[in-house]
């Protein structure tokens, strides 16, 4: 009998990814609301902060202030790919109820989610190029190759305890009150990080909680590739280990009491 | 030829918050059965799917699927499941939705058949948002089948579809139980439960109160309801020895529920009551359950 053949099987997982993955990034492709912004407002906010200074260089370097606004909108573009869009993504989708049907699928949850961040990464990527490009031919901004490969890894990776923290407000806030708890939590802790105006130019109080702030030494890592003055890379790098820690027990202890709440 | 169990639940209890929804079920589903589950709302029906798609854990109790716990990947492998509460990535096709889920099954059919047996052939190219409510179950279907399972469990299937959707759905149905396959559904209808399958499991308060075929159920649901006035007082006792289930009355109002109510009317009227506002309707399932319920309430009594 036909049936008996599937017994004790099951779908190979790196075909899964692949599917949910290119299933997500349809999606994500076919919201102009999600994807536009995304690429678009880094480039806006560099238009408006960096075009005038393109060509003064920063204070005690020979950084321009260009690059190094094109390194923290980079951040901006990455960070706000994953705790906005991500975020914000995973809470909508489990106001839609995709995750309760998934659950009673053989697809694992971690697949799913591993195809969330994918899907995130992959359009804060392209945001990233788009910066890029914008800031080459509008601003003049002129970096050797390995630099700007270098800012694009650091910018990648760097973002992970940045997926933990879009992750625990995905799992924790409702779908109506996440964009307002997103805003709440990420748009003070990026200007206090001075991912918009230099940290240099900001109260003596901000600067005195800005080391507290995950986007602080994200930022830190973006205007180190670039050449700028900044805290030691191995304070930056362990401070955003910590952080990583931090964030994702938080997600998973969020993640736990939303399948707990639905599923117990 | 081997009897495989497909499901099996054995004292299966289920407490939410302060109810308990299953209060200890047996149930055993062997391969290749059609099975409806049938009940009225908060029987408890949708609580027993979620334990045997190891959606809940049950609070006691053993439930397997395939021998297995039903969260193991391996028996998730041969369910297909459509749910009353759920969604998919609303701006996705459904030939593509229906290639994402085939993706999770290690011997999907293809994709084309599954639309087909949902009847969505038409619909192939259209986003999951827009579709009607109707075909929006019929792609739940699709999205069950299309792993090509061995069972499909199948909560409140028709709900919000429309008599056309219905028929083409019903006809998916017959034809992927034709090709050996178990099915498990619920469902309020008992004319449904009947037309689709061959053995149905009546539940009740969290408890099967009937397991048989759907010709013997039917035979033990009350048909009709009665319900008339009378100046005159009537007893249960002077219907005795006939088809009279929940006799009652409230002030002048007395109502019954009877399988047989012509003979019981003849009484009524050979002990020369005088009968005012006389109705005989179809009793809905809910008032059928409570005859089923009582009867069973007496035999465990």
């Amino acid at each position: 009998m036909s049936a008996v053949h599937a017994a004790f099987d099951s779908a190979p997982l790196p075909r899964m990814l692949w599917k949910q993955t290119q299933a997500q990034v349809v999606n994500s492709a076919r919201i102009p609301a999600f994807s536009l912004t995304t690429i678009l407002l880094p480039i806006m906010f560099f238009a408006f902060f960096g075009l005038s200074h393109t060509h003064e260089t920063l204070a005690g370097s020979r950084v321009s202030i260009g690059a190094y606004l094109m390194g923290s909108f980079g951040a901006y573009a990455v960070s706000s790919a994953m705790v906005f869009n991500f975020g914000i993504g995973v809470a909508v989708a489990r106001a839609q109820k995709l995750d309760l049907l998934q659950r009673a699928t053989p697809l694992p949850a971690s697949i799913a989610i591993a195809a969330t961040v994918i899907n995130a990464l992959l359009f804060a990527l392209i945001s990233l190029l788009a910066l890029f490009a914008f800031a080459i031919l509008a601003g003049g901004v002129h970096l050797p190759l390995a630099t700007w490969v270098d800012l694009t890894l650091r910018l990648l990776v760097g973002a992970i305890p940045l997926i933990g923290m879009g992750m625990a407000i995905g799992y924790a806030a409702g779908p109506n009150s996440a964009p307002a708890v997103t805003n709440l939590i990420y748009l003070p802790m990026s200007f206090a990080s001075g991912l918009f105006v230099p940290i240099a130019e900001l109260p003596q109080v901000v600067r005195n909680i800005a080391p507290y702030l995950p986007t602080y030494h994200y930022g830190q890592i973006a205007w180190n590739a670039i050449g700028a003055p900044t805290e030691s890379m191995e304070e930056a790098v362990l401070a955003l280990a910590l952080w990583t820690v931090i964030l994702f027990a938080l997600a998973i202890r969020f993640f736990r009491l939303d399948q707990t709440r639905k599923f117990a | 030829m081997v009897r495989v169990i497909a499901v099996q639940l054995d004292d299966v209890r289920k407490r939410l918050g302060t109810v308990e929804a299953v209060r200890g079920v047996d149930l055993t589903i062997e391969a290749g059965q059609v099975v409806a589950m049938l009940g009225p709302n908060g029987a408890g029906k949708t609580t027993c799917i979620s334990l045997m798609l190891g959606l809940r854990k049950p609070t006691s109790g053993q439930v397997s699927l395939f021998g297995m716990p039903p969260s193991d990947r391996r028996a998730r492998s041969r369910c297909g499941v459509m749910l009353q509460e759920s969604g998919v990535i609303p701006s996705l096709k459904v030939k593509e939705l229906v290639d994402l889920f085939r993706s999770y099954y290690p011997h999907p059919m293809k994709a084309a058949r599954a639309i087909d047996l949902a009847g969505l052939a038409e619909q192939a190219e259209v986003q999951s948002s827009k579709l009607s409510g109707g075909q929006r179950q019929r792609l739940y279907f699709a999205l069950a089948v299309c792993g090509d399972p061995e069972i499909i469990f199948l909560d409140e299937p028709t709900v919000g579809m429309d008599v056309e959707a219905r028929r083409a759905f019903l006809s998916g149905i017959h034809e992927f139980a034709a090709a050996g396959r178990t099915i498990m559904l619920t469902t309020h209808y008992l004319a449904e439960a009947d037309e689709l399958a061959e053995r149905i499991v009546v539940m009740n308060r969290g408890l099967v109160i009937a397991d048989a075929s759907p010709r013997e159920i039917k035979s033990r649901v009350a048909g009709k309801k009665v319900r008339f006035a009378s100046p005159r007082p009537l007893s249960e006792v002077d219907l005795d020895g006939l088809d009279v289930k929940s006799f009652e009355h409230d002030g002048r109002y007395y109502s019954f529920l009877s399988n047989a109510p012509e003979p019981v009317l003849q009484r009524i009227f050979q002990l020369g009551l005088e009968m005012t506002d006389l109705e005989v309707a179809g009793a809905d399932l809910e008032e059928a359950f409570v005859s089923l319920t009582s009867q069973h309430e007496e035999s465990v009594a």
